[in-house]
């Protein structure tokens, strides 16, 4: 009897030490996927911010291709008008219309650099060559950003679908929902490239 | 008994799991010349220049070589290798990692967050342009390297002020002390708090395995060596004097020789990154 007691204590002290320090992971978690998301949604806003000096120096050299420049005008001003909350973030639909809008601003944007390909002046302009790099570095930083938010994402699920984590929420956080993630853009799917 | 040899043995599972590294190159030193591009000289020279600015500033710039990408974008590889090694102080983030791929023709700096005001993208884009392209382009990996770090150096200087001279890498509170402490309790109060407190030989072995169990889970929760080596001493010996009856049949478990927890997890001495982390700042070149 005495010894299986004490293995019945040694049990419950090992449950208590599995969940007593998973008690406030929830919330944790779900702030960290939060902060991840900011920072995406602030990398996508620095992007958008880069594109009136963008287009104004490629118009400098470029001003009769009009076509390129009203495409990126108008997938920033869309860009512009979708704001996506932290509470908006359960929302399937929301957030494919986010990426949607962003999807349509890269491609935008890559066919205005394309067109600049053909005007050696342009190429050669400080500002343009500057502001290419700092366009460059901030896509970079959305592909990280977003990388940061889907593992955020993962771990506030993985923690609300097992056990403990599943126990825990159940009994303290019973409004903790599963969150949405980002699905991989075609670029994002496509092969390292490789360089000869 | 055969409890706690399943403890030992998920402890043991735990601890391989938990040491699982990724392939990356060790950080042994500011110039982790993994190609092979730089002399004992020249390596030795960069160190100092990368040294010296540290000590003035505690900015963290280390400069790699790699043989391989592995398939990876330079920039991906090098924000997973600045995150890895932890590059920078951790409060500052103040890492800059310049990384030279000479089989893919590929170079890049990655600045971490703290730094991205000081080197921001175009001036990192340009410093690999005008300073770098041109002596790679040669083949002169070390001229390159160096008018590099000299670049990325006088961009980032003046943007910390120096270490504080007491600085020590982590502050230990009471409240940490707190949760390890009840569970201390727990776990011994009972053996430890019968009727008949002797020492006693049949103890040994209950004491190393609760001992080894206390100071490994001390130590992944609250990752303070020295703290979780001390529990486990403390347990072993309260242990060894406990009322045997609680654990009548002690006596007759296997032999458990030589597992001592919470031991043998220090690093090694040399370098190695303040804990800093990347967000993508910086830019990449071929030549």
């Amino acid at each position: 009897m005495k010894s299986f007691l004490s293995v019945l204590g040694v049990l419950i002290i090992i449950a208590a030490i599995l969940i007593l320090p998973r008690i406030n992971n929830v919330p944790k978690l779900d702030e960290a996927l939060n902060a991840a998301w900011a920072q995406v949604d602030n990398q996508y806003k620095r992007r958008a911010d880069l594109i009136p000096n963008l287009v104004a120096t490629v118009k400098g050299y470029a001003s009769h291709e009009k076509e390129v420049f009203t495409q990126v005008t108008e997938a920033r001003a869309k860009v512009g008008q979708i704001t996506l909350t932290p509470e908006m973030l359960n929302d399937p639909k929301a957030l494919e219309m986010f990426q949607n809008a962003q999807d349509s601003l890269s491609s935008a944007l890559s066919r205005l650099l394309a067109v600049s390909e053909n005007y050696p002046d342009l190429k050669a302009n400080q500002n343009f060559i500057n502001l290419q790099a700092q366009l460059e570095g901030t896509e970079n930083r959305i592909a990280v950003a977003r990388k940061d938010y889907i593992k955020a994402v993962k771990d506030y699920n993985v923690e609300l679908r097992t056990i403990p984590g599943k126990w825990v929420a159940a009994l303290l956080y019973p409004e903790a929902e599963i969150k949405q993630t980002f699905t991989a853009t075609p670029a994002e799917q496509k092969n390292p490239e490789v360089a000869f | 008994m055969p409890l706690f040899r399943y403890l030992l043995g998920f402890a043991l599972l735990a601890f391989t799991l938990l040491n699982a590294q990724p392939a990356f190159p060790e950080l042994t030193s500011r110039v982790v010349d993994e190609a092979t591009l730089f002399s004992a000289a020249q390596k030795a020279e960069l160190e100092s220049v990368l040294e010296n600015h540290e000590n003035n500033t505690s900015n963290q710039v280390v400069v790699v070589t790699l043989k391989s990408l592995d398939g990876y974008d330079i920039r991906d590889y090098g924000l997973e290798l600045g995150r890895a090694w932890g590059i920078g102080q951790k409060d500052k983030n103040n890492g800059v990692l310049l990384i030279i791929a000479p089989n893919e023709r590929k170079v890049s700096i990655e600045v971490g967050y703290g730094l991205e005001g000081a080197l921001p993208d175009a001036t990192a884009k340009s410093i690999i342009d005008q300073r770098i392209l041109p002596y790679f382009k040669e083949g002169d990996y070390f001229g390159g390297t160096k008018l590099g770090v000299g670049a990325i150096i006088s961009a980032i200087k003046g943007e910390y002020v120096p270490y504080e001279v007491e600085s020590s890498s982590k502050s230990f509170k009471f409240s940490d002390l707190i949760m390890p402490l009840i569970f201390l309790f727990v776990f011994i109060a009972g053996p430890v708090f019968g009727k008949k407190n002797k020492f006693d030989v049949n103890n040994i072995i209950p004491a190393l395995v609760l001992s080894g169990f206390v100071g490994f889970f001390t130590w992944v929760m609250f990752s303070i060596l020295l703290l979780s080596i001390m529990l486990s001493i403390i347990v072993f010996v309260s242990m060894l004097f406990a009322d045997p009856t609680v654990y009548e049949n002690s006596g007759s478990g296997g032999s458990y020789s030589g597992y001592s927890g919470g031991g043998g997890f220090s690093s090694g001495g040399g370098f190695s990154g303040g804990g800093g982390s990347f967000g993508g700042g910086g830019a990449s070149g071929n030549w």
